[in-house]
């Protein structure tokens, strides 16, 4: 698995009794891994126990697990203000469909600067390079009045929309992750695509059945990063949608806890971890693949 | 190497038929693309004469530059790359290159409170509010009706019933039944009739204006008791020929002196203006006004501060954990690496929420349970708001860097380690002078990614600390842990209520101009340009 070996491992200790060798190589890193394990999942736990105790403010959740309920799950569901199934599906959809927009148009953009060689390819490039510099963020004003504009144009495009929300966001699919995949498509043998045209493949068939499968892993990493960033914008999903029916889980879930005198810490929770699960488990199944995305990129093929 | 132009032969035709977009071939392909064309040209062309309808010319232009665009690209056998990029760029030019260019044109404006739209409409707006009853009116008993959830007033006028709503002015109600001079009911409408669903509305009665026709010079029909309406005229007089709005009772005239407001010579301002270029004012602010020039380079440093210890913090502790587990003899690494990355796996604005209900001076639990019932105000304080800042931004940032150091020190030649081994270095020599080099070549870029990130990590701040605290009342200052990003959202006041567009794209301008500013020289510094392209 590991092509390093520890420096420690391998030097002859010969009066040393093995239980002494073995804790001064192996055992004290299950220690430091334990303590890293209870850091990283202490606030996990917390949440869980939020969602779990009765009542909305965070003092009946103080001791854990004293008293464990259901109820505020119930309640995500069953209180009228309260869209939850909505929220949670308005932000699939968003989610999703951005994911696949940007991983074509990704995937198409990084085929195109890697395969052709033409002119302003490089002007292109540089030219993405510095726009994905500049977060969409910052230009919110700018987008809220572009959308009025749109809407007597093409009313399925305007305020309140999840369809442009989904257009603007992507907007920013070609920024980052054009680099990540550029990355990836060149350590993608050129002489593949050569066979494939001497056998009479057209560029669109490369793309389609032969690029396409070998890149999949960073097509994975690509649609994962682009689900997350997407199921975490605040602020131009806030701005866009404007009813509550039609809000994402990042403006539903910050609307709960917002109120200062009222914040409803527990509907907060359930909800997290209803919505949070799914992506852990994308997460988890897809690590392997993130893994050498993220450091292939960086290592540069 | 340019364009595929091979020719099709029989041959190729007979085993490759799927997905072949070559207009000569007539594969599957070809008839998808067409398919595919059809429909958005027919959304172009319908989106082209919307716009022409609506006379938004700018729209007519962009789209149509488009639509052109895509066909000749698409139904031409060269410009093969443009295919590929077509769809990309086109969404990029529009949702991120040209609502940059438009947040420039804003921040010369005064778009925002006051200021929010055109002039007609800011002219018809002022002739709606300042009102004042005529003193003759009758007062007509009101019938209040809803429609949907709209409120509409009905009255019975000349024996004729009228009804009307903020949106419809009065107009004849047809098939009403009149009950002396009351309208009773009418099809389509509910009458509100109880006292309990009047009093829970009350404010939108007491607030509903009904205008008597199209021109809001002839005034409004207002009940103030929910039993009788009167008619309401405006207050002031618009000329439109001299451009003038006048006072009738006062015969104070308020001018239009290319402020996009109405001003009286004594300097009174009418409260409702437009929207109008001001030159460099809002840059002008930026600098001179202190409320806001001089917070800005605190906020300034402290972005800066704040990205290099996330990048910083989060780096050591990944490292050393990548360190610790990466030891071919230890047991169990794939449950550790599950169990360490999970924070990263959790969404982040999800647990900046979490972390904020974690840290709650009275309720949380890091003052309850872990120390024991203090009550320090993590989040009250500035510097241990800060502190909590990069503490949870470790929390959230930490599994990344592990994730890429492990990827980096898994690809190290293991020979390299032994050579260095063989030569008689120590494990700190070989950790300096092998390990921590061939590392940082390949993880650099990411840590500057990972710096240009945390630099605009808006999320974390404003939903951790919501950029607070804030001292003294005017929320629109900038607090203690305020990024430049969070500050823009806070000069914009989305959700204060008293929004300052112009001033905050302004801000954004300045923001664009540093994030280029360090772009250029962490290009220069890796020279990731030259290597990439």
């Amino acid at each position: 698995m590991t092509t390093v070996d520890t420096p420690m491992a391998a030097r002859p200790v010969i009066n040393k009794p093995r239980r002494s060798l073995w804790w001064r190589s192996v055992g004290w890193r299950h220690i430091v891994g334990l303590i890293a394990v209870v850091y990283a999942l202490f606030p996990l736990v917390i949440i869980v126990n939020i969602a779990l105790s009765p009542g909305a403010s965070l003092a009946a959740s103080k001791s854990l697990f004293s008293s464990v309920t259901l109820g505020n799950f119930g309640r995500l569901f069953s209180d009228p203000n309260s869209h939850f199934p909505r929220w949670v599906g308005n932000t699939m959809i968003v989610g999703t469909f951005t994911a696949i927009g940007t991983v074509l148009m990704g995937a198409a953009a990084s085929y195109a600067f890697s395969r052709f060689r033409f002119r302003g390819r490089r002007g292109t490039l540089s030219f993405l390079l510095v726009v994905q510099m500049f977060p969409q963020l910052l230009s919110f004003v700018a987008i809220f009045l572009l959308l009025t504009w749109i809407k007597p144009v093409f009313p399925g495009l305007g305020m309140d929309s999840l369809t442009a929300l989904i257009c603007v966001y992507l907007g920013g699919a070609l920024g980052v992750n054009t680099f990540l995949m550029y990355g990836f498509f060149n350590t993608v043998p050129q002489s593949i695509d050569e066979a494939a045209r001497i056998d009479g493949a057209t560029h669109t068939q490369i793309f389609w059945t032969i690029i396409l499968r070998l890149v999949a892993p960073i097509l994975a990493v690509v649609a994962l990063l682009s689900f997350i960033s997407s199921f975490s914008e605040y602020v131009i999903a806030k701005l866009v949608l404007t009813t509550d029916r039609n809000w994402t889980l990042a403006v539903s879930l910050y609307t709960l806890v917002s109120d200062p005198k009222e914040p409803h810490w527990d509907l907060f929770a359930a909800g997290a971890i209803i919505s949070a699960v799914p992506v852990l488990l994308l997460f988890l199944f897809l690590q392997r693949y993130i893994v050498s995305g993220l450091t292939s990129g960086a290592v540069k093929g | 190497m340019t364009e595929s132009s091979i020719p099709s032969t029989g041959r190729k035709a007979r085993r490759t038929p799927l997905l072949d977009a070559h207009p000569r071939s007539w594969g599957r392909g070809f008839f998808l693309k067409l398919a595919l064309m059809a429909m958005v040209d027919a959304l172009g062309i319908y989106g082209l004469f919307m716009a022409w309808q609506v006379r938004s010319m700018v729209i007519v232009a962009v789209l149509g530059v488009l639509l052109l665009a895509a066909n000749a690209i698409y139904f031409s056998r060269r410009m093969v790359p443009g295919k590929y990029l077509y769809p990309g760029m086109a969404f990029l030019l529009i949702f991120q290159v040209f609502v940059m260019v438009y947040t420039a044109s804003v921040s010369f404006t005064n778009y925002g409170q006051g200021h929010l739209v055109g002039k007609d409409a800011a002219i018809a707006s002022i002739l709606a509010q300042e009102q004042v009853p005529v003193e003759d009116s009758p007062a007509y008993p009101v019938t209040i009706m809803t429609r949907g959830n709209d409120l509409h007033f009905a009255i019975v006028l000349d024996g004729v019933a009228m009804a009307g709503s903020d949106a419809k002015p009065l107009s004849p109600l047809d098939g009403a039944v009149l009950a002396g001079d009351r309208v009773e009911s009418a099809p389509g409408y509910d009458v509100l009739a109880d006292f309990a669903s009047m009093a829970a509305r009350q404010k939108e009665i007491t607030d509903l204006r009904v205008p008597l026709s199209d021109d809001p010079e002839d005034g409004t029909l207002r009940s103030t008791d929910a039993q009788s309406a009167t008619i309401w005229i405006p207050s002031l007089d618009f000329d439109e020929i001299s451009g003038t709005m006048t006072d009738r009772a006062t015969g104070v005239t308020y001018r239009d002196l290319g402020k996009g407001e109405f001003a009286a010579d004594d300097g009174t301002k009418l409260a409702v203006g437009w929207r109008t270029g001001v030159g460099f004012k809002n840059y002008l602010k930026l600098f001179t006004d202190p409320s806001i020039s001089k917070p800005f380079a605190g906020v300034m440093l402290w972005t800066i501060s704040f990205a290099f210890l996330s990048v910083g913090t989060t780096f050591l502790l990944g490292l050393l954990l990548a360190l610790v587990f990466n030891n071919p003899r230890l047991r169990g690494q794939k449950i550790y690496r599950v169990l360490l990355i999970l924070p990263y796996a959790f969404p982040g604005f999800m647990s900046a929420l979490l972390w904020r209900a974690m840290l709650n001076t009275s309720f949380g639990v890091i003052n309850q349970t872990i120390l024991g019932g203090a009550s320090v105000g993590w989040l009250e304080n500035d510097w241990l708001a800060r502190l909590a800042v990069i503490g949870v931004n470790l929390w959230l940032g930490y599994p990344y860097m592990f994730l890429v150091c492990t990827g980096a020190l898994q690809s190290i030649p293991g020979d390299m380690m032994e050579s260095a081994r063989v030569d008689g270095a120590s494990p700190f020599r070989q950790f300096r002078s092998i390990t921590l080099p061939l590392l940082f070549i390949s993880v650099a870029p990411l840590l500057i990614s990972s710096f240009a990130f945390n630099f605009n990590n808006f999320n974390l701040i404003f939903m951790l600390t919501g950029g607070g605290p804030v001292h003294g009342s005017d929320m629109s200052k900038p607090g203690a842990t305020d990024i430049l990003i969070s500050m823009v959202y806070r000069v914009a006041g989305v959700d204060t209520g008293t929004p300052d567009y112009g001033l905050a794209t302004a801000l954004s301008l300045l923001i664009f101009i540093v994030v280029g500013a360090i772009a250029a020289w962490s290009f220069r510094q890796t020279r990731k340009l030259e290597e990439m392209v």
